[in-house]
């Protein structure tokens, strides 16, 4: 197991200089006391994305849980620099509400609001702002149920843009997108790096992580992080998805996908929600 | 016409049961939105038949109506509590054994013999008894409910679009939930003595499932749900008063008839919508 142990952070300068928004060392969380992650070791810098690999059950949302104070850690030291927000699949939300694309967007601000305090018309326009950032400006005031489902994942970013995350949880934002909305996407996540904001993205695509700056492979313990040239070797890609994953013709050693490549919407869940 | 109007206003008691199902309709028509977006139909209409025998035993015994009634739906939550934990029964059927034994119980109490006359008002309502008491107490209990649902509107909002993400943006889902529950049972208490027991549900969820059809936001929805609240409240006592029919059954009634409308314009415009073509990827 030597070679797919953790992979030492990159040295290489990153463009939010020497400030970390996440700093995990020896990592534990679970449910009850009960750990079902462990041994969690990466840094995560302004305008970084990072792909965070797993099978389903992993522990890929219990990372996100700890991230975002929904859960403590159960051992290790966790510091934060940032305020994260969660983007999860847009198809978790009810597609039937009454909700247009600028309500969606304005729900961000309660997250910095006290309990008492409604969004008014400062955090609207902030709302409205998010949007312009995400390119939907001109659908502000469709019902979020009419939208394709990647301007529905644009828009719940721009919600979480609204509550000024600087550490974006995206959860399989990709599943159920076409081509040209994924490739939309990909530029989205590219642009709000370059804008400062550090980007962590769930997901089984292994050959899309390739493209991003940092991967985190999990499955229940941390089986590699660093760059995804190094990182994403078979013998990580194997501990990550316990040995099943799929070789592509013609690129042996590469071209290795996981079994839940394409996602299934019963398989969504993690093992603890 | 004026005349036909006006007579009806020149009786005490219709002006006092205009008045009641006005401040019902306010209220109800509003948090019937919550009720329908959260799917609460049928959690209102089981709080309404739960309080039942607490309702009964306080008229039995003259206590006041809204104590009997909070005392009552207290229990029955208990009880549901209680049920849902310890039968072995899906949830749902153990909360339709508690608040059918609860509400039947109610029903022999109120049906005895024995029982003071007027009491079956408890099942069918009389909104033509409302004093000037009920009117206030009624109001008072709907503004603090108005109230409360303004703070929390777009926390309620939030969990009821996407209720994982509730946690996310700071909100507590479980007591927000709570919250709501408490409302609705706080309307219920004051809706009950005027529309009665079999009928509260009513007025509760058709409102709101009426706009629901020819709306795609909420506010709209609420400010429709209040309207069609008021034009068939007080259209069910115009017709109560002319007719001589009972008045909560009449404005029953009413809101049959505006849900039906709505749901032939929600039908005519979802067929617009598909005419026009999907909205591009």
């Amino acid at each position: 197991m030597e070679a797919v142990g953790v992979n030492p952070p990159s040295i290489e300068p990153a463009p939010g200089g020497s400030r970390r928004f996440v700093v995990a060392r020896g990592l534990s969380a679970g449910y009850d006391g009960r750990a079902v992650l462990t041994g969690i070791d990466f840094d995560l810098r302004p305008g970084e994305r990072l792909g965070l690999l797993g099978p389903n059950g992993g522990g890929k949302t219990t990372l996100f849980r700890v991230l975002l104070g929904q859960i403590r850690p159960l051992e290790g030291t966790l510091e934060l620099d940032a305020s994260s927000a969660t983007v999860p699949q847009s198809d978790r939300s009810r597609l039937d509400f009454p909700v247009s694309c600028l309500d969606v967007a304005t729900m961000g601000a309660l997250a910095r609001l006290p309990w008492w305090r409604r969004p008014g018309r400062k955090d609207r326009e902030k709302a409205a702002e998010a949007l312009a950032r995400v390119g939907l400006q001109d659908l502000a005031n469709a019902t979020f149920g009419d939208l394709s489902g990647g301007q529905r994942q644009r828009t719940l970013i721009a919600r979480a843009l609204t509550a000024e995350a600087e550490l974006l949880l995206l959860d399989e934002p990709y599943t159920g997108l076409d081509s040209t909305s994924a490739a939309r996407l990909d530029r989205l996540i590219s642009d709000l790096a370059d804008q400062g904001c550090a980007v962590m993205i769930a997901t089984h695509d292994v050959e899309q992580a390739r493209s991003w700056d940092r991967v985190l492979c999990l499955n229940g313990t941390q089986i590699a992080f660093g760059n995804p040239a190094t990182a994403l070797n078979r013998k990580v890609l194997e501990a990550t998805y316990g040995g099943q994953i799929i070789e592509i013709p013609g690129d042996p050693g590469h071209g290795v996908m996981p079994p839940h490549h394409h996602d299934h919407p019963a398989d969504r869940g993690e093992g603890h929600r | 016409m004026i005349e036909w109007i006006a007579e009806p206003l020149t009786h005490g008691t219709t002006v006092r049961a205009l008045t009641e199902i006005v401040v019902l309709g306010v209220v109800s028509g509003a948090i019937g939105c919550w009720i329908v977006l959260f799917e609460l139909s049928y959690s209102a209409e089981s709080l309404a038949h739960g309080m039942f025998p607490g309702l009964v035993i306080a008229a039995l015994i003259g206590a006041p109506i809204l104590l009997g009634g909070t005392i009552g739906v207290l229990i029955a939550a208990a009880l549901v509590v209680l049920a849902t934990r310890l039968a072995d029964e899906s949830a749902d059927t153990a909360i339709a054994v508690v608040i059918t034994t609860l509400f039947g119980s109610g029903v022999l109490l109120a049906l005895s013999p024995s029982s003071p006359p007027g009491i079956q008002e408890l099942l069918f309502g009389n909104l033509l008894g409302a004093s000037n008491a009920d009117i206030l107490i009624a109001a008072g209990v709907g503004a603090a409910v108005l109230g409360v649902l303004w703070i929390f509107h777009d926390r309620l909002l939030a969990i009821g679009f996407d209720r994982d993400s509730g946690a996310a943006l700071g909100i507590s889902v479980g007591t927000l939930n709570l919250i709501l529950l408490g409302l609705v049972a706080m309307t219920i208490l004051v809706a009950v003595q005027g529309l009665g027991n079999l009928l509260v549900a009513a007025i509760l969820v058709g409102p709101a499932a009426a706009a629901r059809q020819v709306t795609r936001r909420i506010k709209p929805m609420m400010v429709i749900a209040v309207v069609v609240a008021l034009v068939a409240g007080v259209s069910g006592i115009y017709a109560s008063y002319y007719l001589r029919t009972a008045a909560g059954a009449s404005v029953i009634i009413g809101l049959i008839f505006c849900y039906l409308i709505a749901a032939t314009a929600g039908v005519a415009e979802a067929a617009g919508r598909r005419g026009a073509g999907k909205m591009k990827p």
